[in-house]
Formats: structure tokens, sequence, C-alpha cells
């Protein structure tokens, strides 16, 4: 009977537990709207997290595109040959990264390297006071701190994604052209005459900037919501790696069924 | 016509997650005075100098800082008076990201339209007044323990606050940056026209610089008066308290069963 009983107390408490963590989260999204005025007045407030969240994440994303550029090239080569359509290299590259690969690989490589950052950034500012001082100084640290690294966020993912699609169609040409042979026009002719502006790139470019808001939100929320011990800093660092790959992942899915299902 | 006293509390009370933390506070502080607030580690000290300062809303009873009802103020409201309010944090809580000389920029930035000279003759001052000018370059990682803590009340002076509140300033700080925090604390306070509260548990350091005293037990003023009636008081928790006594009113050890208990010793309950 006790065991029942703490069995519902338990759900009980992680069910209110998370509808209120939800709840703090979407009212936390609303207050950096809300107070992201002072982000446009004083853009260099965006500026100097934009060269953090962003140009630091250029090795990372721009090596990691270049790879899967590779293996795709490999492995795209491998099968269509067997049907003898290897021509067709160049749309199955460009495709897969545009539409899929570039913005999830990118939005899980930024979830690692910049989401954390910020995630522990905040939660440390949290921890030794300074979020605190900066509201007794009279300066909100909603319009100060947080609402720039959300619109660096949303500014530069869409942009690293563009960089890991290009840097993987290149990886894809050296893979296939250059090292297979797979005829050099029809790799880019293909290429072109299959991939539409909108119906590809730029639902390439929506999806990117929906997990950029989705990512950079749970990285702000995290940190901002951050036991300020370290334990409950490493806590919230974890939460935003696990969480926005879970997101990402669930929102391709629904994106990809909006976008490219007739 | 302003009243003589910059800070006026009634019957404060405060609950944090159903837990009583404040049970009806009642002081009021001069103008002009050095005020130090005691009391034990969870006392609620500094939950006091938060409802002070606006960052907690009590609940129930008033705290007004210069005539205003800072629990009932508006956002807006509330940022238009701290812009009049300067807080020392208790490990100085300077921006890791910025210099000393940007972090007691950082308020002249945000408040006012000051040109970058004006700004920079400002903050060399200020930190002149805490002898740290020759380290506006310095970032708050190259400094010790005390010259943070001296670099973050330069910043809480910048604009020239009429309440300047510390907490605990003198914490994990050698003899001699103690002697030279709490010096400056007076200094700055009487060059200033401010008033200031602390919130510590330093006693001798405390009593030398203040003009009044106030002793918190379990959400409770136990005991206030100025350093003389204090060093001489017979109240046991607070003869306990500024004579460093190991057991009294304050017990030595937490409340628990019985060892022979949690021991399993024989023929224990």
């Amino acid at each position: 009977m006790n065991a029942i009983a703490d069995t519902l107390r338990f759900l009980g408490n992680y069910v209110t537990t998370n509808v209120f963590r939800l709840g703090y989260a979407t009212r936390l999204f609303l207050l950096t709207l809300l107070y992201s005025g002072e982000s446009f007045r004083r853009f260099r407030l965006v500026l100097r997290e934009l060269y953090s969240i962003g140009v630091l994440s250029l090795i990372i994303i721009m090596v990691s595109g270049l790879f899967v550029g590779f293996v795709l090239g490999l492995q795209g080569y491998n099968t269509l040959e067997r049907y003898g359509s290897e021509q067709a290299l160049g749309i199955l590259v460009a495709l897969s990264l545009v539409r899929e690969l570039g913005p999830v690989v990118t939005a899980l490589l930024y979830a690692g390297r910049a989401g954390t950052a910020i995630t522990a950034e905040i939660g440390l500012m949290k921890a030794t006071e300074q979020l605190s001082a900066m509201e007794m100084m009279a300066v909100e640290p909603m319009a100060r701190v947080v609402a720039p690294r959300f619109w660096a966020g949303v500014i530069s993912m869409p942009l690293l994604a563009a960089l890991f699609s290009t840097m993987g169609v290149f990886g894809g040409y050296i893979v296939g052209v250059v090292l297979i042979g797979v005829d050099e026009g029809a790799f880019w002719s293909q290429m072109q005459a299959s991939v539409d502006f909108h119906e590809d790139i730029m639902n390439g470019v929506i999806k990117s900037v929906v997990f950029a808001v989705a990512v950079t939100a749970i990285a702000l929320v995290e940190g901002y919501d951050s036991k300020p011990t370290a334990e409950g800093v490493s806590r919230a660092t974890t939460r935003t790696v696990v969480t926005s790959s879970l997101v990402v992942l669930f929102l391709d899915f629904i994106l990809t069924s909006l976008m490219f299902t007739s | 016509m302003s009243s003589d006293f910059l800070v006026e509390i009634k019957d404060l009370h405060f609950t944090y997650d159903r837990r009583p933390i404040l049970k009806g506070i009642n002081l009021s502080i001069r103008r002009g005075e050095v005020v130090a607030i005691m009391g034990g580690s969870g006392s609620g000290k500094t939950t006091l100098l938060r409802l002070i300062g606006g960052q907690l809303k009590p609940t129930s009873g008033t705290v007004k800082v210069d005539g205003q009802v800072v629990n009932d103020m508006s956002h807006k409201e509330l940022y238009a008076l701290r812009r009049r309010m300067g807080m020392l944090f208790q490990f100085g809580a300077l921006y890791t990201d910025l210099s000393v000389y940007d972090n007691v920029a950082f308020p002249l930035r945000e408040h006012t339209n000051l040109i970058e000279s004006m700004i920079r003759d400002l903050v060399l001052l200020k930190l002149n007044a805490v002898g740290l000018r020759g380290a506006h370059k310095l970032m708050p990682a190259d400094l010790s323990g005390g010259m943070a803590r001296r670099v973050a009340l330069a910043r809480a002076i910048a604009l020239d606050p009429m309440l300047i509140m510390y907490d605990e300033p003198f914490t994990g700080l050698d003899p001699i940056s103690l002697g030279v925090t709490g010096n400056l604390l007076r200094r700055l306070n009487d060059a200033l026209g401010a008033t200031s509260i602390m919130v510590t548990h330093d006693v001798q350091e405390s009593l030398q610089i203040v003009d009044h005293i106030y002793f918190i037990s379990e959400g409770q003023i136990v005991a206030q008066g100025t350093p003389d009636e204090i060093r001489d008081t017979k109240i046991p928790f607070v003869h306990q308290f500024v004579h460093g006594e190991i057991d009294g009113p304050v017990p030595f050890h937490y409340p628990a069963e019985p060892l022979a208990q949690d021991l399993m010793l024989e023929g224990a309950a």
C-alpha cells in the first residue's frame, strides 16, 4: 500500500514540477521577447554575443560539415552506382544537406558548443550573484544578459547551418568528383536543376531558425533556472544538451512532415 | 518634509517554502547612520537586506525607503529607487568578463549619458577612494578577495547612492583587508552623506564602526543598541554572540535523536 502511495506521490510531484518548469520557461521566453528592444537599440550587445556564440562555433561547424559531406559522397556513390545513377550524386548530397543534415546537425552541434556555454555562463553569473547585482543596479538582466544572447543565437544558427551545408557540398564534391571521378558537369548541373530555392533551401532556413529559437531558449532557461551551486550548474548544462537534442529531433519530424509531404 | 528615518520596517513577515524566515521585524534607520544587522547563519539577515532592496516581497508588513513603500512599487518605480541604492555583495559579484575599470563604469554607462572622458574621471575617482586606481586595468580574476570587495564597493558608490547595503562585507578577509574595508565603509558613508546597512557576523570589526546594531535570531529582533550598550548587554544570546561562547542559548548540537539511539546501542529505545 505504501509503495503505491509513494509511486503516486512521486508521479504527482514529477508532473507538477515539470508543468511548473514549462510555465516558468514560457514566462521567461515571453519576457525575453518583451525586453528585446534594448538588444536592437544597443546592437553592440548582440554583436558581442554573436562573436562568442557564432564566430567561435565556426570551426566545429565547418569541419563537421566537411566530414559529413565526405561521408555523403562515399555512401551516396556506393548506393547510386548500383543503379547506374552516380551522376545524381550532386542532388543527393545537396538535398540531404539543405533539407535535413544542415539544420539538424548544426542544431545538435550548436547545442553542444554554444548552448552549453550559454547555460554555464548564465548559471555561474547567477551563482556568483552577478545577476542579483545587476538587478540591484536597476539594470534588467533579461534585457542586458538574456535577450542579446537569444538574438545572437537566432541570427547565428541559420548562418552556421548554411555554412555547414556549403562545406558539406564541398566535401561531397571532393570525394565524388575529385577522388572517385564522377562527372563534374553532371554533379553541378543536376544539383542546380533539382534543388529548388523555395522548396528546399528556404525550408531548410526556416528549420534552422526554428531550431535556433528552441535551442537558444532552452539554454537560456536552463541557465537562468539553474540552482546556484556547482552541481546545479553542471546539471543544467547537461539538461541543455539532452533537452535541446530531443526537441530538435522532434521538431524536425514535425517540420519535415509539414514541409515535404504532399 | 522628509522623515528623519531613511528606512522604516513595520511588522515584517516573510515566509519561504512554508517556512517562516522573518516573524514581525520592526526597525528604523536614521539618515546618515551606519547600522549593523547581526545574527547567526540562517537567521534571516540577508533576506532582510533583499526585502529592503525589493528583490523579495514580504508575506506581510511594510518596508519603506525614503518614504516610499518598497513592496507596493511597480517594476519601474522600484528600478528608479534602486538607482539611488548601492549594494555590495558577499564576494563582490564583479562581472568577470569586464575589467576593473569597466565594472565601475557599468552603472554609469547604463544610467547616464555622460561622455567617455567624464566617465573615465568618475571611475578613476571612485577607484581612488577605495585605493585601487592603479588596478583599473586588471581583470577580476587577478584580484585578491579584499581587492575585489573594494572594487565592488567603488561600483556600488558609482552613482553616489543615498543608501548603501553590505552583505557580509568582512567574510573571508585577512586582518589587514578587514581593517581597511571597515574603515573605508565608515569613511565613504560619511563622505557621501549616505546611510549604510551592513549584514554581518563579524562582531569586533562592526562594533568599532557602526552607530547602531540590531540582533536577529530565529526571524525576530532580540536586541538592539549602540556598540557600548551591546558590549555591556546581559541578554544571554547577545552575550554568547559577542563573546563567541561555544554553548549557550544557541546550542552546539543540531537537534537530533539521542546519540545512543542513533548508534543502536543495547537498551536504547
